[in-house]
């Protein structure tokens, strides 16, 4: 009875820390720029694929498919922000989250079809010789390959952290969270603010993306129900509140796996939806935001 | 400013028929005599086209266009009008075609389980309304989203098994009686939607999408308008799917629930034109008449050029296709007024100035 309560426990743990690497993605980009973008789900599975194809054409190991993932999204997402997202900078916020949002949805109905065309609907997973190697404690297995995920995950939010704090770079983008009016009078460049987190935010999907492509699977149309992980993520942790993000992460993997656990596995998807609906009318600033005006 | 950005220059290009100076006048009363006489004859058309189109997958397909033009001019009225977008309504249209598919099938006459299908949708639509109008912009977009997917995997899981029809009304099914309740459905949809547009009700919605704050000073109350544009566009989804269910031979019962279809009704309304009466009618015999076209040569590509489409219009195309044929208007008018200034001239400069 405990032990397999314990097992969902660690289980949701591990798949929560990719949830939060996802939300953390798409929480940096929109508290910055306002974009919304709900085709973070879309790029988060081009990141699995791009670590998906390496593995399988070159057979590097996956785990060291990483920086080759890192790179295509960048490329994209610099592609995407220059040929899309910067036309809306100068837009009113309420405009920019709209129209943004709808750029980026017939972004996901491209990227998902090209997905199809280029890698099939089947579901896919990287599979290695030590895919099935995992440590036991107190009857409750941990999957190496999930263990490192959830070590890679903490090891990205810890470099955003202190790309955030320590970087010139990293203080812009957070005076302009604070007030971009006034960062733009003490002479930061707002488009390269604007820039660097966008991008960060599609690398990170993409990381998030490789990192699913190995312990869990991936397909074309995931795109649609990872965003909408990220958007209940990034609601429950509260806006460009990173660790308040990953946290959140932590939570909806937690009560997912609870959930499959007590009521069964088809309503995992409903209770984060659930959660996510309350958050959004009963606590807008999210569960660890405080009141802002 | 906000026409710059707000997908919906076509409603102020409608409206501003109507101010129309004294020059015009006339020439706009034949042309209210022409439209009238075009209408009479588009629907004239329409009712004998299966009988003049014999091909079963035509009419199918004229079907399909009936039934979007239906979607998305329901979408219309709470997204277009009012300004509100909604993410979540497969979730009318899906408890719709429930609502119809269980009454009719335990033997409920049509007449009666399709108002049921309007009815349930806006039980649902004031259930949500409440809590979800307390969000704004994106995040009423998402929330919608999330109530819709909710009720999508939680249909899938109550209803696993595929619903068709009884061998009975299998083996007298005709496509015709169909054909003919998905042109009521479009005609009564679209019908709402342009007397809506012209009536005191649907211009407080449109104050509200316009500047919610200064509505409610003028006391137009956002809510309630919300509210009222929420529920008829639930009611018409409904109807819909209510058709929808007794046309469809057989279906998973999650399957009118799929996301696809709000996305679908959105891509319509915006390709054609958000906040006008024609606009998604005229977006989605495009959407549709396209996508077959392209999904016979290109298979699964077509969906890329609608998403290539779509960004398009809403880049440089608010207003969608009855911008474009606006624009087009405008720039022939200019041209023969440079080529004959006495005729064309008072005509083209009686019109209200554009800000282009």
């Amino acid at each position: 009875m405990l032990v397999p309560l314990a097992q969902n426990l660690v289980s949701g743990i591990l798949v929560g820390a990719l949830y939060g690497l996802a939300a953390v993605g798409l929480s940096l980009t929109f508290g910055v720029t306002k974009f919304l973008n709900v085709a973070h789900g879309e790029l988060l599975m081009f990141g699995g694929y791009a670590s998906f194809w390496v593995f399988s054409l070159l057979g590097v190991d996956p785990f060291l498919t990483l920086p080759s993932t890192i790179l295509f999204l960048l490329l994209i997402g610099v592609l995407l922000y220059k040929l899309l997202f910067s036309r809306m900078i100068k837009l009113t916020e309420e405009a920019k989250v709209k129209n943004t949002m709808l750029i980026a949805f017939g972004l996901s109905l491209i990227l998902q079809n090209i997905a199809l065309r280029l890698w099939t609907a089947d579901d896919r997973a990287i599979t290695t010789t030590y895919s099935r190697l995992a440590l036991t404690a107190f009857g409750v297995r941990l999957p190496v390959v999930r263990l490192a995920s959830l070590v890679i995950a903490l090891v990205c939010l810890l470099a955003l952290h202190l790309f955030l704090q320590r970087t010139y770079t990293g203080k812009a983008i957070r005076a302009t969270v604070e007030d971009w009016a006034a960062a733009t009078l003490v002479g930061i460049d707002i488009h390269r603010v604007y820039l660097v987190s966008f991008i960060l935010g599609v690398v990170l999907a993409g990381v998030a993306g490789a990192l699913v492509s190995v312990g869990y699977s991936i397909m074309p149309t995931m795109g649609l129900e990872w965003t909408l992980i990220a958007l209940i993520v990034m609601v429950l942790g509260g806006l460009g509140n990173i660790m308040g993000t990953f946290v959140g992460g932590l939570i909806l993997g937690v009560t997912q796996s609870a959930t499959s656990y007590f009521v069964g596995g088809t309503y995992r998807e409903v209770v984060g939806l659930l959660i996510f609906v309350l958050v959004l009318v009963f606590r807008p600033q999210g569960l660890f935001g405080t009141k802002q005006g | 400013m906000s026409r710059y950005h707000d997908p919906r220059g076509a409603t102020n290009d409608e409206n501003a028929h109507k101010g129309l100076g004294y020059g015009a006048r006339k020439h706009f009363q034949g042309g209210k005599l022409v439209a009238l006489a075009a209408l009479l004859v588009a629907l004239a058309l329409l009712a004998a086209f299966p009988l003049l189109v014999k091909r079963e997958n035509i009419v199918n397909l004229g079907c399909l266009v009936l039934l979007y033009v239906a979607l998305a001019s329901s979408w219309n009225i709470l997204g277009g009008y009012t300004g509100q977008t909604n993410l979540g309504h497969a979730a009318f249209f899906g408890l719709g075609t429930l609502a119809t598919r269980l009454l009719w099938r335990a033997g409920t006459p049509l007449w009666l389980s399709l108002p049921a299908s309007g009815c349930l949708a806006v039980a649902f639509a004031l259930l949500i309304g409440l809590p979800a109008f307390r969000l704004r912009g994106a995040y009423f977009a998402i929330g919608t989203l999330a109530l819709a997917q909710i009720l999508y995997v939680t249909v899938g899981n109550v209803f696993p098994t595929i619903s068709a029809l009884p061998p009975k009304v299998l083996a007298s099914y005709q496509l015709l009686p169909r054909y003919y309740l998905f042109l009521g459905l479009a005609l009564f949809t679209v019908a709402t939607s342009y007397f809506l547009a012209r009536s005191r009700l649907g211009l407080g919605m449109m104050a509200v999408r316009e500047e919610e704050d200064a509505a409610e000073s003028l006391g137009v109350s956002a809510l309630r308008h919300k509210l009222l544009a929420l529920s008829l566009s639930a009611f018409l989804a409904g109807l819909a799917g209510g058709a929808f269910a007794y046309y469809h031979v057989g279906y998973y019962p999650q399957l009118p629930f799929a996301p696809v279809w709000t996305f679908d009704s959105v891509m319509m309304a915006y390709l054609g034109g958000t906040g006008t009466t024609i606009g998604p009618v005229i977006g989605a015999a495009f959407f549709v008449v396209v996508k077959e076209f392209l999904a016979l040569r290109l298979v699964d590509l077509h969906q890329i050029v609608f998403g290539v489409l779509f960004i398009l219009v809403v880049l440089f195309l608010p207003g969608g296709l009855v911008e474009a044929w606006a624009r087009l208007q405008r720039a022939l008018a200019r041209r023969s007024q440079r080529r004959g200034p006495g005729l064309a001239g008072s005509e083209a400069r009686s019109g209200p100035a554009k800000s282009e």
